[in-house]
């Protein structure tokens, strides 16, 4: 088993990729996208000013023809960080660059652990010679469905507004253009060794993603896939999301556990489900949430070690302390009471966050929030896919956490906005201009829409409404570089409030250790920088090997021996054969060998071999001369013994001589017996006394 | 080992399903149901046969239930709260939603209606819900260590699951009622292909073949449509859920196509609230109904009203939904009393009525009277439309089941005894597979698979994994006619035969290993004894050779004449065996061990036995091979013998 981390990624919206070679098989996980990276576009319109975009927008024409002669000035000069230095153009949208180095006809499987992680998919599964099964569970591939199709409609704006682009290498990726951009742009684009440019793609279409779609293999929660009879794989949920998961991939000779981030006790998705990753033979651990907090925050010292001596159970007890869910809900809670507060003093609320649940328990939080403090404005989301996608979260209490399962089975919707939809406090608009939000538009008001990055979607529009209001807030994420996202948005007269919060997005630091001592695996796999600050080389059950990223780790041969099922059918019909001076039983095994569940079983051969009937018996040892003699005797075969060195160059031969019932000759080695006969039948006599009398089975 | 299946209800019966299997050490009690002809203790199934000593917890390792019907649920709450069985329940997540409604409403008839004494609870029913552990379809659950069951789409009603077990090597289904064609709102049966010893499957319509569904629903939309043109009320009894949506959304769809206006009454809160719950679990519904569901959800029917008690006298045609189905007592049962006794009215009855029910009584006959008990009579004077389709596979789906899943055992329960009969044979001798159809608390007994741990060498894993291409030469129809070539050209034929050959050895008391042949004197640290064959004899040929003897010294001429009988022989060789292969070396010609030289020397001591034939200048080809390959080498040397290999010089 071979591991190679494509890229650690960034946070929710951007999950790391691997790649992983089990069997001879190629595993990708996951496709991403880096959304993030749209910072470096301007939205649209460009500028304040139409003309001054205008201006922009021809420049690239002028400057094909002087940039030669003025290369060597304009080189370095960087222009100036504001929102001119954003790139005018139809954006492209950053892939995980080392993805490329690889050949997609070479990949065998994709796994999908979260719908984020789908988002690149398209990209990949309209590449030439591309054939991998691609399994990715049900709730994910709805989920990512809708979101590869609202960042399509999205999109479709700029598409508009710059018109069809052409098909070569826009004029942004020029060289002389990425030289010029600002230090913090070109980083954005060029990654800080410039490998990253070749990252770049133009969106896909929607037929594109239609097309993606229809080829998943779409699992549920626990659902076993084999492929190819070899690979066993199961997506165990995560409770990051809705359908998020990690998986066990078990293969004749071991069981891999992979641990995307995961939440313990989730609001909204189904917990994570660490049981069913106990006691696997590799866990690879791919939670990169904590080492983000780690480097911002450095929290890295002040957390508890929990004891080596701890029990199991009380290891447990840690993983399963709620503290950080908690602490969820008292951000929620926060928000909301801001956001309430926010609209009761008349502004209004635009709140860009890409998290399904985090809008789905803010809706709830909000909606209880405003009832207890009697405050009666609408609630609005504007997105493509908004009204599918709340209508799609109401019918999957099997995906959702047990608190809401049991929802169901009380007869009550699984999350409050369908009441709140039915009482119309909640409205649900597929974009800003349509007609009926016109109509029924009021400020102040509370907006969820996309996109989080501030480049696209109704968020573009209400901004530019809302940023010169100081009595509006922005509820925002942690995440993007703020000076960089507001940019065009003109920082100088941005007197809107911004909230800006970090959401729990996989296994806190103090739980990391305890999670491992649990699952009890043989090895650990931990990425570089994070395995050393944490694991304390203290004497454990398993070993720990390090990753980084874009270099292969072999992990160690699990099993001298391959394992192997037999059928008891087969079993029985063997003929065993006692060697008394070795102690051993031994016997010829002749059937099928099938790779069925991930298991090797040798199955009862139905057909018979056509060619050959029974092969001959397989001898070892000495033929002793004076038996052979007797047992010839026996069957009524005479002969002679002869001491005579015949010539082979090896070793000598003794020969035998038989005269009845016919002429023949037996050359007898250390190592081979020859037996020359003109009769068939005296042949075939002679060879069973030689059979006899030698070892064999 | 074995799978022991003990059936405690629907042996050679419709009712009480409920099987305890024995799987690998594991018990499983298969669905929980109750009786619906039966009001003494006939009603449950006789659970004292699963654990004599009364120890549920102990003697069951899991309950699993396929579906929320009574006959399958029924006597669960009984089960865990009077008789105390405390172990995990699994069943999927509509059947855990809805089984508390079912349960809730025959609870009450039973009660309040027939004031019948409490078998259980409300809060028997609540605490029983609660221990229920909700599954999602094809995920695999891990009981315990060992056990794992897993569910698969039945179609029969929404949350119909059927069941598969698995312990080690060993593996079974229980289908529960299973439908084989999909409805207007639940899709087909879907299981994968798995390796089964046995299959217990139900019968409920061993011998029906069903027609196509159109003209059955058209035939019942006739029968109501007349019945309310002609003023008539026409009573749909049916229980809460599953044929009152299907029933319903077919109905809905009709008066909206046909523009009628008559109205459709729900009779209790009940069906409102299921249809609430139908709207959550609408991923367990049809494909078709799934994909409306953005626009519209389908279980928001246009037409449907509630009814109230007091209407049930109230003049002027009318469609009503009353629960509970079979007309088993309640509200059905108030309604038929009133209706009954017009020839204007129509009651609509399910393809299937358990025995005892009124519902039954009106099916075995045309009764003009029934007795309800000792004091009451109904006359029957209404029409009774019998609905053909139901959500039960027919014979043939149950035939396509068997053969899809082709287990090695199957086991029939849920039907009529007869009809069960009839369909065993049919199993036996169509499909070659033994099946049993044991009666109510018999015993099946059936052998299991097991296979046997062993490590294996990666020489025998490789070779018996990498690809063994056979050639071999086979005379073709590819006519080479273009060139004008008339000549039938054989042509490679390849073949993978990849058979797994090693040897096993056990070594004192350790696990067995697997090595390839090769690999043997290695492992026993003895050399290999080969046994090979040689055998030398005069070419025949007519013409004399006319060559002078000096010419055997020379080298040269006799290489070349050597060469000239072999290329002859490997011609005629050729042509004699066409579907070996045949390879010639220059030297000597190869068929599979088998070598066929020209002989060099005159004291060649393989030249065994007379040789009448030979003289001076005469040719000898010397034959060597293996053992193994005795058949075909004395095969070809009796065949060279026979060829006249006359050198043309």
């Amino acid at each position: 088993m071979k591991l190679t981390c494509l890229s650690r990624g960034k946070g929710f919206y951007f999950p790391p990729c691997h790649m992983l070679s089990v069997c001879g098989f190629r595993i990708l996980i996951d496709c991403p996208l880096d959304l993030s990276a749209l910072a470096a576009f301007a939205p649209i319109p460009p500028g304040f000013s139409a003309v001054r975009g205008e201006e922009d927008l021809e420049r690239p024409v002028d400057e094909s023809d002087g940039c030669e002669s003025g290369s060597a000035e304009r080189k370095n000069t960087e222009k100036p960080m504001n929102a001119e230095a954003l790139i005018r153009s139809e954006p492209w949208y950053k892939t995980v660059a080392n993805l490329h180095l690889w050949n997609p006809s070479f990949i065998d499987v994709v796994l999908i652990s979260s719908p984020a992680g789908m988002l690149g998919l398209p990209f990949l599964m309209r590449a030439k010679g591309f054939s991998a099964k691609v399994y990715v569970t049900e709730a994910a591939a709805k989920l990512g469905k809708l979101m590869m199709e609202d960042l399509v409609s999205m999109h479709e704006e700029f598409r508009q507004f710059y018109g069809t682009q052409e098909f070569s290498s826009p004029h942004w990726m020029k060289w002389e253009k990425l030289e010029s951009l600002p230090s913090a742009l070109k980083e954005i684009v060029l990654g800080t060794d410039g490998i990253e440019l070749g990252g770049w793609m133009p969106l896909y279409s929607a037929a594109d993603i239609e097309d993606c779609v229809k080829k998943l293999q779409r699992l549920k929660y626990a659902e076993v896939a084999c492929y190819n009879g070899t690979i066993n794989i199961k997506p165990i949920s995560s409770g990051l999301e809705i359908g998020a998961c990690n998986w066990t991939i078990r293969y004749p000779d071991g069981t891999i556990g992979f641990v995307s981030s995961s939440e313990f006790v989730p609001g909204h998705a189904l917990e994570f489900n660490y049981n069913a990753l106990r006691s696997c033979d590799v866990l690879i651990y791919s939670d990169f949430s904590s080492l983000d907090v780690l480097e911002t925050a450095n929290k890295g010292s002040n957390y508890a070690v929990p004891e080596d001596s701890s029990t199991l159970s009380d290891l447990e007890e840690v993983l399963l302390h709620a503290d950080e869910s908690s602490e969820e809900m008292d951000k929620l809670k926060f928000i909301s009471s801001c956001a309430v507060d926010a609209v009761k003093a008349g502004g209004s609320v635009l709140i860009p966050i890409g998290r399904l649940g985090i809008i789905l328990q803010l809706l709830e939080q909000i909606s209880v929030c405003m009832e207890s403090s009697r405050c009666e404005v609408p609630i609005f989301v504007i997105s493509s896919v908004a009204e599918e996608l709340l209508a799609y979260t109401n019918i999957i209490p099997e995906w959702v956490c047990k608190q809401r399962q049991e929802k169901l089975f009380s007869g009550e919707p699984l999350f409050a906005h369908v009441e709140l939809l039915n009482g119309e406090r909640l409205q649900v608009y597929p974009a800003v201009y349509s007609p009926k939000l016109l109509l029924h538009w009021q400020e102040p008001c509370i907006v969820f829409c996309p996109h989080w990055s501030l480049r696209l979607g109704p968020a573009v529009h209400l901004l530019r409404r809302w940023h010169g209001d100081e009595k509006s807030l922005l509820v925002w994420e942690e995440g993007m570089d703020s000076d960089i996202a507001l940019l065009p948005f003109d920082p100088k007269e941005m007197k809107m409030k911004v909230l800006r919060c970090s959401f729990l997005s996989g296994i806190v630091l103090k739980k990391v250790r305890p999670l491992i001592h649990v699952l009890q695996p043989k090895f650990v796999m931990l990425p570089e920088d994070f395995g050393r600050q944490i694991m304390s080389p203290v004497a454990n059950s398993y070993s720990v090997l390090h990753y980084s990223v874009n270099e292969t780790l072999k992990l160690p041969i699990l099993k001298e021996d391959s394992e192997l099922e037999i059928t008891a059918d087969l079993i029985s019909q063997l003929h065993w054969k006692n060697l008394k001076d070795q102690n051993l039983s031994i016997t010829r095994l002749k059937g099928n060998l099938v790779m069925s569940d991930a298991r090797r079983q040798i199955l009862t051969s139905d057909e018979l071999s056509c060619s050959k009937s029974e092969k001959p018996p397989l001898l070892w040892g000495t033929l002793d001369l004076q038996r052979l003699l007797a047992r010839l005797s026996e069957m009524g075969i005479g002969g002679s013994l002869q001491e005579d060195s015949v010539t082979d160059g090896s070793s000598d031969a003794r020969i035998l001589r038989i005269n009845a019932p016919s002429e023949a000759l037996l050359e007898i080695r250390s190592t081979s017996t020859l037996i020359s006969a003109a009769n068939e039948e005296l042949a075939f006599r002679i060879r069973d006394a030689v059979d006899g009398i030698l070892d064999g089975t | 080992m074995a799978i022991d299946c003990l059936v405690l209800g629907a042996g050679q019966e419709v009712g009480k399903s409920c099987a305890v299997v024995t799987i690998g050490g594991k018990r499983i009690m298969f669905d929980c149901g109750m009786h619906m002809g039966y009001l003494d203790r006939r009603r449950y199934p006789d659970f004292s046969r699963a654990a004599p000593d009364g120890d549920f917890t102990g003697a069951l390792d899991c309950i699993v239930i396929t579906h929320f019907h009574l006959d399958h649920v029924g006597a669960l709450p009984y089960f865990t709260e009077v008789c105390g069985y405390r172990g995990p329940i699994y069943m999927t997540f509509p059947t855990k939603a809805l089984a508390p409604l079912m349960l809730e409403d025959y609870r009450k008839v039973m009660v309040e209606r027939r004031g019948e004494e409490e078998q259980f609870t409300a809060e028997h029913i609540a605490a029983c819900m609660k221990k229920v552990i909700a599954v999602d379809l094809k995920q695999t659950v891990q009981v315990d260590s060992e056990l794992q069951i897993r569910a698969y789409y039945a179609g029969h009603v929404i949350g119909a699951a059927m069941f598969y077990a698995k312990v080690g090597d060993s593996a079974l289904v229980y289908t529960g009622d299973y439908n084989m064609t999909p409805d207007r709102h639940l899709g087909a049966a879907q299981i994968d292909r798995l390796h089964l010893d046995l299959l217990i499957t139900e019968s409920t319509y061993a011998t029906t073949v069903r027609d196509s569904k159109y003209t059955r629903e058209r035939e019942f939309l006739m029968a109501v449509h007349k019945c309310v043109a002609g003023g008539g009320k026409v009573l749909i009894p049916t229980f809460a859920l599953g044929r009152a949506q299907e029933l319903c959304m077919l109905l809905d769809d009709y008066w909206e196509r046909m523009n009628l206006n008559v109205p459709i009454y729900f009779s209790a809160g009940l069906t409102i609230q299921a249809n609430m719950y139908y709207k959550m679990l609408i991923n367990w519904t049809s494909q078709k109904v799934k994909e409306t569901y953005v626009t519209r959800n389908p279980f928001d029917f246009k037409n449907v009203r509630n009814f109230d008690r007091s209407m049930i006298n109230s003049p002027g045609p009318c469609v009503l939904f009353a629960t509970p189905g079979m007309i088993s007592g309640g509200f059905s049962l108030e309604v038929f009393k009133n209706w009954a006794p017009s020839e204007i009215n129509l009651v609509t009855l399910p393809g299937y009525c358990v025995a005892g029910t009124i519902g039954h009584k009106l099916m075995s006959g045309k009764p003009t009277k029934i007795d309800l008990d000792k004091d009451t009579q109904i006359d029957v004077r209404c029409q009774i439309h019998q609905l053909s389709f139901s959500p039960h596979t027919d014979a043939k789906g149950i035939m396509d089941l068997v053969k899809f899943l082709s287990p090695k055992h199957v086991i029939l329960v849920h039907g009529e005894k007869p009809k069960m009969a009839s369909l065993k044979g049919k199993i036996e001798s169509e499909l070659g597979i033994p099946c049993y159809d044991p009666a109510n608390n018999e015993n099946v007994s059936v052998p299991s698979t097991h296979f046997v741990k062993a490590c294996a060498s990666d020489a025998f894993v490789r070779s018996s994994l990498s690809p063994n291409f056979k050639f071999s030469r086979r005379i073709g129809e590819y006519g080479f006619s273009h060139s004008g070539d008339t000549e039938v050209r054989p042509y490679l034929q390849v073949r993978d035969e990849r058979v797994a050959e090693g040897i096993v050895v056990i070594e004192g008391n350790k696990a067995a290993k697997v090595i390839h042949q090769d690999e043997l004197p290695n492992f026993l640290r003895k050399e290999r004894h080969e046994v090979k064959f040689a055998y030398c004899f005069p070419a025949h040929s007519t013409k004399k050779n006319e060559e002078p003897d000096h010419n055997f010294t020379d080298g040269l001429q006799c290489s070349s004449r050597q060469c000239s009988l072999l290329r002859a022989l490997l011609c005629e060789l050729s042509k004699e065996f066409r579907q070996e292969e045949i390879q010639d070396f220059g030297e000597y010609i190869k068929v599979e061990s088998l070598h066929v030289a020209v002989c060099s020397t005159d004291q060649c001591p393989y030249r065994v036995g007379d040789h009448p034939l030979s003289g001076r200048g005469s040719m000898f080809l010397c034959c060597s091979w293996l053992a193994g390959d005795e058949q075909l080498a004395w095969k070809l040397i009796s065949t060279i013998k026979t060829l006249d290999l006359g050198l043309p010089l």
